[in-house]
């Protein structure tokens, strides 16, 4: 007997980040969710974001596999940081931001930064109640990323290239990575930063300022059909 | 990554209609096969989910179900020549002119199409 199910397997998760969405909504709050490798530098972009953004008020989440090193250098810079520890799991998830969001207090109005767990595969196929996507790329990790983990990129709204600095040192071929992103991600634009001097934060402050005022709907749908 | 926690959930979810199925019919179904929908981008190996599925199913009404996978191709759009095509390995190149293409679907479907379901005893040939 064939059962027509059409039912997405992480139906349960979807479900929980929309409503985590709705909630926070309500309450003023504007959440991205920021993805990377290890070291690409989301933990500088967000301490930087939290300076440009001034005078608003951020809380972050920080997603690590087992340490809360981020959070204290957060907490150290006067951040608003509650931490996560998955234990090894390589992607937060809906309900993990449920539970800790219970623990925390973001206040109304506020910008919630959620730093996933460092790794361009999982956190890209997880919603977790956010509003948007940040991909951090850093030149470092060499101009070929965009091609070799396109959802990541495909579900970023914007694109931030950070370690610029060192472009030279690592040969990294700006063009080819233009390229390989316009590819995945059409519509994502693309903001170099500078994750310790801030150069660069104050556009990536001025481009969030304006997709919080035009956000509508979360940007993706159930992945019944691929987005 | 994660076929381990991905094919949990998928095994619960089908046990779960196929007991609901049982219960609606009055006698209990096992799930012969499983016909899954995979977008590329999701990164999902078909051995490593077979792997998980078939360990993840055991002692449920899953267990032994084959599971047919179908992949789907992130799908691009030629900006000279308008071909929507299918990304190939490593390029994201027309097939047709050679201008790069632009994604218009990463293939990041993850979904359950259908189940087959047979009575719970069929495999030892029990009569009722
Ligand atoms: N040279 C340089 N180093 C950076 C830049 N951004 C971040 N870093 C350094 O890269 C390392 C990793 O950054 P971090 O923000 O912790 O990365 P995360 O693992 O993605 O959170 C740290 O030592 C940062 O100081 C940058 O733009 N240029
Ligand atoms: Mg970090
Ligand atoms: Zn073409």
């Amino acid at each position: 007997m064939r059962v027509e199910l059409k039912r997405a397997v992480y139906e349960e998760n979807d479900r929980l980040a929309r409503e985590i969405n709705e909630e926070l909504r309500s309450r003023g709050i504007f959440t991205v969710n920021v993805l990377g490798s290890p070291g690409a530098g989301k933990t500088s972009l967000i301490s930087r974001l939290a300076e440009a953004l001034a005078p608003d008020r951020l809380s972050v989440i920080e997603g690590d596999v087992a340490s809360d090193i981020d959070t204290r250098a957060l907490r150290a810079l006067g951040i608003d940081a509650y931490q996560i520890e998955t234990g090894g799991d390589c992607h937060l998830n809906a309900p993990m931001i449920r539970a800790v969001l219970g623990k925390m207090r973001v206040p109304d109005g506020a910008w919630l930064f959620i730093e996933n767990i460092g790794n361009l595969i999982c956190p890209a196929e997880f919603v977790i109640g956010e509003d948007l996507k940040l991909v951090v790329a850093s030149v470092a990790e060499g101009s070929d990323k965009p091609y070799k983990y396109p959802a990541a990129f495909a579900k970023a709204a914007a694109c931030v290239l950070t370690k610029g600095d060192l472009a030279e040192a690592v040969g990294f071929d700006e063009a080819f990575f233009k390229s390989g992103l316009a590819s995945v991600a059409p519509n994502a634009p693309l903001f170099p930063l500078n994750g310790r001097s801030g150069d660069g934060a104050a556009a990536l402050a001025a481009w969030l300022r304006l997709a919080r005022g035009t956000c509508g709907a979360p940007a993706e749908g159930p992945r019944l059909e691929g987005g | 990554m994660h076929e381990a926690s991905a094919s949990e959930a998928l095994v619960k979810m089908v046990s779960e209609e196929a007991r609901a199925r049982g219960e609606t019919d009055g006698s209990p179904y096992r799930v012969a096969r499983i016909r899954l929908v995979v977008g590329e981008a999701t990164g999902y190996m078909r051995e490593s989910l077979e792997f998980y599925v078939g360990a993840s199913a055991k002692g449920t009404p899953a267990e032994g179900a084959v599971l047919d996978i179908r992949y789907v191709k992130p799908l691009l759009r030629c900006p000279s020549c308008g071909l929507e095509y299918e990304r190939r390995r490593f390029t994201f190149e027309c097939p047709s002119c050679g201008a790069q293409g632009s994604m218009i679907k990463a293939g990041s479907e993850f979904y359950v199409d259908s189940i087959e379901l047979e009575p719970a005893r069929a495999k030892e040939g029990a009569v009722v």
